[in-house]
């Protein structure tokens, strides 16, 4: 089987690529260049997916002995990444670029560009499992639960998931290490990143100011009462839930409790008042099932590192859910992904309202 | 990958990237890695031996270009060559107030980026428009030249689509206004026949790897008694005018290849031009939306540049190449980037057309089988592509 592996330079998409090699796939690396290499690109860009990074893709696939090439998705990462991710913090939301990269870049123009190729498949590095059950492609956590990755990954539709393969779903991050050990790949010791790829520093208020000048104004920081606290430097450098860098002194710790980006007021308040029951999703994807119309109880996950947390959830008009948990959660954040699990397997997901 | 049980055929049509050293170069090179080892400076007889092949190859190159040997420094190839002609003229007149340089839009990046250089520096540049033909106007010329200018360097064959320039009515005319010509002929050297006393040139570059010798050796030519700062301080190598231990096994490779290429320059001209029309023909008859950039010119024969409607040239290349079909998008030093071509941008295409043209660049080990061949995959394999690119180049 031909199979294209999205290849980041790290070091499980790299063993991801030298496992199906190994197994007598015939496979084609492809490196996504998303944004300019060179003189011009010192600054801000650079945890993933840099010159080295692509050399580095580059040198494994020379090592294994398959073929590898960069393609340049500049343009299509600004259209789909980036540009959400501005318009989603200047929107008083905070964005989740991973699953939007996955859904609209590598399963979606790079799957495109694999198939032009010959391949049926497109592999990458994640740590999530695809299963085929009954008529249906199901999603599901990998095996090693710490490293999971099947959060960034609920947006992918059927037609999606039956070419994807994730080679490294099934194994430990140790594993990995041992099996990128065994085949001497040059990345074996490499370490994991941890930014957001396009913001290697994590100051995400600075990338989004110069990317969109006009969301770096000042506005309040008020009460629930209604009362102003304090002024602060733009909606962008907020999050729900968030509690440093707010400049207010109060007997008690205040956390970000709403984002108004029509007024640019910040609503703080008590860790209690930033519980919420319910919450509601958009753009919603059934993975398991159809769009349930009665209440079905699932584990439902709001952030990359949340404990999911059980619940019910029903399909509403429109391609929305509805979710209410049996215990408040705090901090459900707009623009973070909502995605329900019946145990390890994915039942579907949306983007919080 | 492990299916052995197909083994790919290869067909090479990249020779304006590089070229295959050929079996004479290689073993010239080889006989002289283990036997003249010497140091072309120094006296006793190994020393000796290495300078006498170098000469051996000063002449050859001369020979290439209908030069003098005296007139030849050998550099490290194309790159370095301009560099030379460029920084060392504008470096050697900038005393007199020449403060001007010029050169066209379509030249390689090695002049390109050096002009950008120079002009960081203070030297007043211009970059000269050429037509959808791809060539230059004399009257673009004569209108950018002032008395200030010390340096036209204008390539003489383009290195993505082939287009020959008017090398010798240009330099008649910047010659006349004082100013210094250059050209770049590393597309043109082996190629086609060059006499630099015709074309009244003062500077030409050119490189071995072009034309079946290594790469890391190339040359400039430098017509007597033009006055050029050089480069690289340190001995007296050439004659002072490139210091640094000569890269004698390289030169040698050199040497052969310029002879090789002489030798057989006029019936492997004849021959690659016939396949390449024959595969423009082709191309045209069988795939749709195809359009070949820069065909009405003077071109070099082995060249052709074509533009797939609703491709990107990007995935073509690599889908041939997974075919077994190594082509090229534009010049070899700008893949990788997401720039259309400068050269098709300057020659007025829209930038969908300039994002997707494929170069085939012919050379010595292509037969009528491989053109062929070519014909035969390339329609299958646009059709596959224009059906599944749901993101075709923005115009």
């Amino acid at each position: 089987m031909r199979v294209v592996v999205a290849m980041s330079g790290g070091v499980d998409s790299s063993v991801a690529a030298a496992l199906l090699a190994e197994q007598g796939h015939d496979v084609i690396g492809l490196s996504m260049q998303l944004y300019a290499q060179g003189e011009a690109s010192a600054g801000h860009f650079g945890s993933c997916c840099t010159l080295d990074d692509l050399n580095d893709a580059r040198r494994v696939a020379a090592t294994v002995g398959f073929p590898h090439y960069i393609l340049n998705f500049e343009r299509q990462f600004q259209d789909t990444v980036i540009s959400n991710f501005v318009t989603e913090y200047a929107s008083g939301r905070t964005p989740l670029p991973c699953a939007h990269c996955n859904s609209d870049l590598k399963f979606s123009t790079l799957l495109d560009r694999a198939q032009g190729f010959g391949a049926r498949s497109v592999a990458t590095g994640h740590y999530a499992q695809v299963e085929r059950t009954g008529n249906r492609w199901l999603l599901k956590r990998s095996v090693d639960r710490g490293k999971d990755q099947s959060y960034f990954l609920f947006s992918l539709t059927q037609h999606q998931l039956e070419s994807a393969v994730f080679p490294v779903g099934s194994l430990t991050k140790a594993e990995v290490r041992h099996e990128a050990r065994r085949l001497a790949l040059q990345v074996a010791e490499k370490p994991d990143s941890q930014e957001i790829c396009f913001v290697p520093d994590g100051d995400y208020a600075s990338f989004v100011a110069t990317k969109a000048p006009r969301v770096a104004q000042s506005g309040s920081i008020v009460a629930e009462s209604g009362e102003r606290l304090g002024t602060h430097a733009g909606i962008h450098r907020f999050t729900i839930g968030q509690r440093k860098g707010l400049g207010i002194s109060a007997a008690a710790p205040l956390y970000v409790l709403r984002i108004d980006a029509d007024s640019g007021d910040v609503t703080v308040g008590p860790r209690a008042s930033l519980e919420r029951t319910a919450l509601t999703a958009s753009g919603v994807n059934w993975v398991a099932v159809d769009a349930p119309a009665s209440w079905l109880p699932v584990t439902a996950q709001i952030r990359h590192r949340h404990e999911p947390s059980a619940g019910r959830v029903r399909a509403l008009d429109g391609g929305r859910a509805e979710l209410v948990f049996d215990i408040p959660q705090p901090a459900v954040t707009p623009g973070q992904a909502v995605v329900f699990y019946d145990d390890d397997v994915v039942v579907g997901g949306g983007w919080i309202d | 990958m492990r299916n052995a049980t197909l083994v790919l055929v290869r067909i090479y049509l990249d020779h304006n990237a590089t070229t295959p050293p050929a079996a004479e170069v290689v073993d010239a090179m080889a006989t002289a890695l283990r036997e003249q080892f010497g140091n072309p400076s120094s006296v006793h007889h190994f020393g000796q031996v290495a300078k006498a092949a170098l000469d051996d190859a000063r002449s050859a190159v001369a020979a290439l270009v209908g030069g003098d040997p005296s007139e030849v420094v050998f550099t490290s190839g194309g790159t370095e060559s301009d560099n030379f002609a460029i920084r060392g003229v504008a470096e050697a007149l900038e005393a007199t107030g020449r403060r001007h340089l010029i050169a066209t839009a379509i030249e390689h990046e090695a002049v390109l980026n050096t002009f950008r250089a120079l002009a960081r520096r203070g030297w007043k540049t211009t970059l000269l428009p050429v037509d959808q033909s791809g060539i230059v106007t004399i009257d673009a010329l004569e209108q950018a030249l002032t008395d200030e200018t010390a340096l036209v360097s204008i390539m003489h064959a383009n290195n993505e689509i082939g287009t020959v320039q008017p090398i010798a009515q240009l330099a008649r005319l910047a010659r006349s206004r004082g100013a210094v010509f250059h050209t770049d002929a590393v597309q043109t050297a082996g190629k086609i026949p060059i006499d630099v006393k015709a074309l009244g040139i003062d500077l030409l570059s050119l490189s071995a790897h072009k034309f079946y010798g290594p790469k890391g050796a190339g040359a400039l030519w430098i017509r007597r008694g033009v006055r050029l700062q050089t480069p690289m301080t340190g001995g007296k190598q050439e004659r002072g005018r490139r210091a640094g231990t000569e890269n004698v096994v390289g030169i040698i490779g050199l040497g052969v290849a310029a002879q090789q290429a002489r030798a057989k320059m006029a019936a492997e001209g004849d021959r690659l031009a016939v396949l390449r029309d024959r595969l423009e023909e082709g191309v045209l008859a069988s795939v749709t939306g195809t359009a070949i950039n820069g065909a009405r010119s003077p071109r070099v024969p082995n060249t052709t540049n074509i533009s797939f409607d609703r491709i990107e040239a990007e995935s073509l290349l690599i889908a041939l190449d997974l075919a077994g079909i190594a082509v090229s998008t534009g010049s070899a030093c700008s893949s990788g980037t997401l720039e259309p071509s400068h050269v098709l941008k300057a020659m007025g295409f829209p930038p969908h057309r300039a994002q997707n043209s494929i170069r085939f660049s012919l050379g010595a080990a292509n037969t009528e089988a491989d053109i062929q061949r070519v014909i035969e995959v390339l329609p299958g394999v646009v059709d596959k592509l224009r059906s599944l690119t749901r993101t075709v180049a923005r115009v």
